[in-house]
This record gives C-alpha cells, structure tokens and sequence, in this order.
C-alpha cells in the first residue's frame, strides 16, 4: 500500500506579506513561507500506537537547547535535534517512509491547489466584549454607566448562575488557528518558498503547519 | 533576512527598468486595456504629482485636465498593464506631492518650471555618447 505524500504536511516559516501581478496584471496579496527541512523523525502505527501517524521534525537544534526528554526520543530514532516537531495523523499505514527520510516537497506540492495552513495567531492581549465579540456599546453621555461594558449576564434568581458559554472579556488572539482552504499560488523550488494568497494566522518568523486540502486526514493540532 | 526574501519574491515579478521620472514631470502613460475580449493600448498623458511607496508597490499619479475637466489617475510603476512610462517634459519642483494643483484654475495649473539642470546633464550624457562614437 504505497502512501500518499500528501496525506502528511510541511513544517515552514512565515516571511511575511508582499504583492505579485498574475498573468492578467492584477495585483495579487502573497503570504511568502519558507520551507525547512523536513525530516521524518518517528513513524506510528496502529498496531504499536493506536494510530498511524508521521511526526516530522524541522529546524535543527543544539544539545544544550533541548530538554532531556527530547534528547532521548531523537537519540532513540538515532535522528538529529530538532527545535519543532509535529505530527501528522494518516490514515494508511506507512510503508514507504522510514525515520530519517527528508520529506519531498516538490512530490507534496506538485498539483496541489489548496492548503490547510496553522499557526499561532497574533496575540491582542485582554480585551472587552466589544472589540472581541462585536457587542454593542452604551450611550457615552447622559450619565451613562455602561459605556463598553457587556450588559447583562443572564437572569436573576433562577436560574441562579450564569450559562455556561458566555462570551466575556478575554484574551484575544495568541490562539493556533487554522485557514483553511488557503490558495497555494506558487511553489518556488528552486529558493524553497511557497507563495500562498491572503494572509496566514501568525506573526513573522513564527512557525506554521500546511496540511493538503481536501485530503482525508485528521486534523490533530486544531482543537 | 526576511526582507531580503520578499525582495527576492517580488523582484522576479518587477520590471528590470523603468524610466527615470519624478514629481513634476509631464509623462505619457500607455496602459493595456481590456474590453470584452478586445485589447487595446491607451496612452494617458499629464503631470506627475505623487508617487509612493517603493520596491513592487511603487504606484504615481498623473493629473491632465481635459476639456476642463481633470483627470487623476494612478498607476502601478511595474504592473504588467503599464507598458511605456515615457517623460515628455522635466518639470521642477520643491515639493514631493504636488495636490497644490488641485486648487489652481486655468493656466495656472499647468504652470511648472522646467529643470534646466536635469535637462542640462541628459544632453551632457548625450555629447558624450556622441563623443564616443
């Protein structure tokens, strides 16, 4: 059973947000990622694991960067060290991939349309309802007291408590997110890059995951 | 770093040269365009007041009043769409963005001195090209 390359995904580096012309002339938003070298480090399996999966690692890393536990799982695949890893859920088993093998993207993005891209989206601290949630505001003059407040939290006595779910204050951002269906425009081999329309969640230098879209597979990192 | 890859992008997408004009000069601009399924060239001629940004993004307006009426229109420096920037007249000016204009009637308008200094060294360029032959 021969598997397929694109039933796993790349680790890259999100570079930042320029602009293109297509064919036509018109302008074209790019997010521009670079690829690291992807290397298998584990492979799981149903019947050792309870899934199969592929972890890939990214990223080389230092000894003294590592923690001891890292240390002795890439010491035990007898891979070298690497800062990110991630795993891949698939849905066959995985016959022709072994650890150490380095991930082809050229095979992974050849008639590839769409992706699934995650990363840690930008982090906007503590906020209200209103920012956060939409909410309405109060009335700012006449003695108004509620001028951004999120109003009423739900009834009185009974039922005595608040519903589970209520959007309140919170944190916003700083959270992995996925875009899905995102539109791969260009695949440079040659300098490594993908180019991918629109923007993808996360500042620069941050890490991201792209997943095939449109391909069978779990999604594990997106809750 | 990162800069240096976005720069790597957009330059295959960015034209290897474009004529040298600035803020004041009078250009004639020829746009493709497309109508149906019909292309056709159009040249836009008038004067320079703005141009922003750099790298890809690099855009300029030009202004022409015809009939009376004044056109602005801005266009992207490396937008395949834009074949020929062509400088017609080297104007000179103090100001980077000339929306001074937009206030002025009549002859007034169109009223900006020529760079003689500029047109000085095209022709210093040009005698020694001459030269050389």
């Amino acid at each position: 059973m021969a598997t397929n390359i694109k039933d796993y995904g790349l680790i890259g580096k999100k570079v930042g947000m320029t602009q293109v012309f297509d064919e036509e002339g018109n302008v074209v938003p790019v997010t521009v990622v670079q690829l690291a070298e992807n290397v298998v480090t584990e492979i799981k399996t149903e019947a050792r694991d309870g899934y199969n999966a592929v972890q890939v690692g990214a990223f080389k890393a230092k000894d003294k960067h590592l923690t001891k536990a890292d240390k002795v799982r890439f010491g035990k695949n007898n891979v070298e060290n690497f800062r990110k890893t991630k795993e891949f859920r698939c849905h066959e088993v995985i016959e022709d991939l072994k650890v150490g093998d380095a991930i082809n993207a050229t095979d992974f993005f050849a008639d590839l349309k769409k992706v699934d891209i995650t990363g840690i989206s930008i982090g906007k601290g503590f906020q209200g309802g209103v920012k956060l949630h939409n909410m309405g505001v109060g009335r700012n003059s006449h003695g108004s007291k509620s001028k951004r407040q999120i109003g009423s939290i739900g009834a009185g006595t009974t039922p005595g408590s608040v519903k589970k779910g209520k959007r309140m204050p919170s944190m916003m951002g700083n959270r992995i997110f996925t875009k899905t269906k995102a539109i791969v425009y260009k695949y440079d081999a040659e300098k490594n890059l993908v180019l991918i329309k629109g923007p993808v969640p996360g500042k620069a230098n941050t890490t991201v995951y792209i997943k095939a879209n449109g391909v069978r597979t779990w999604n594990t990192y997106n809750k | 770093m990162s800069q240096e890859i976005l720069n790597s992008v957009a330059k295959d997408y960015m034209k290897e040269s474009v004529s040298d004009f600035q803020v004041g000069d009078s250009v004639r601009v020829t746009v493709l365009i497309r109508e149906g399924n019909k292309e056709r060239n159009q040249k836009f001629e008038g004067t320079v007041i703005a141009i922003k940004a750099g790298g890809i993004n690099k855009s300029f307006t030009v202004r022409r009043i015809f009939q009376g009426v004044a056109i602005e229109r801005t266009f992207m420096v490396h937008s395949p769409k834009v074949s020929e920037i062509k400088v017609m007249r080297k104007g000179k000016t103090r100001r980077s963005k000339l929306y001074f204009l937009r206030e002025r009637i009549g002859t007034k308008a169109s009223r900006l001195k020529e760079d003689s200094a500029r047109i000085a060294k095209d022709f210093k360029v040009l005698e020694d090209q001459a030269e050389a032959q």
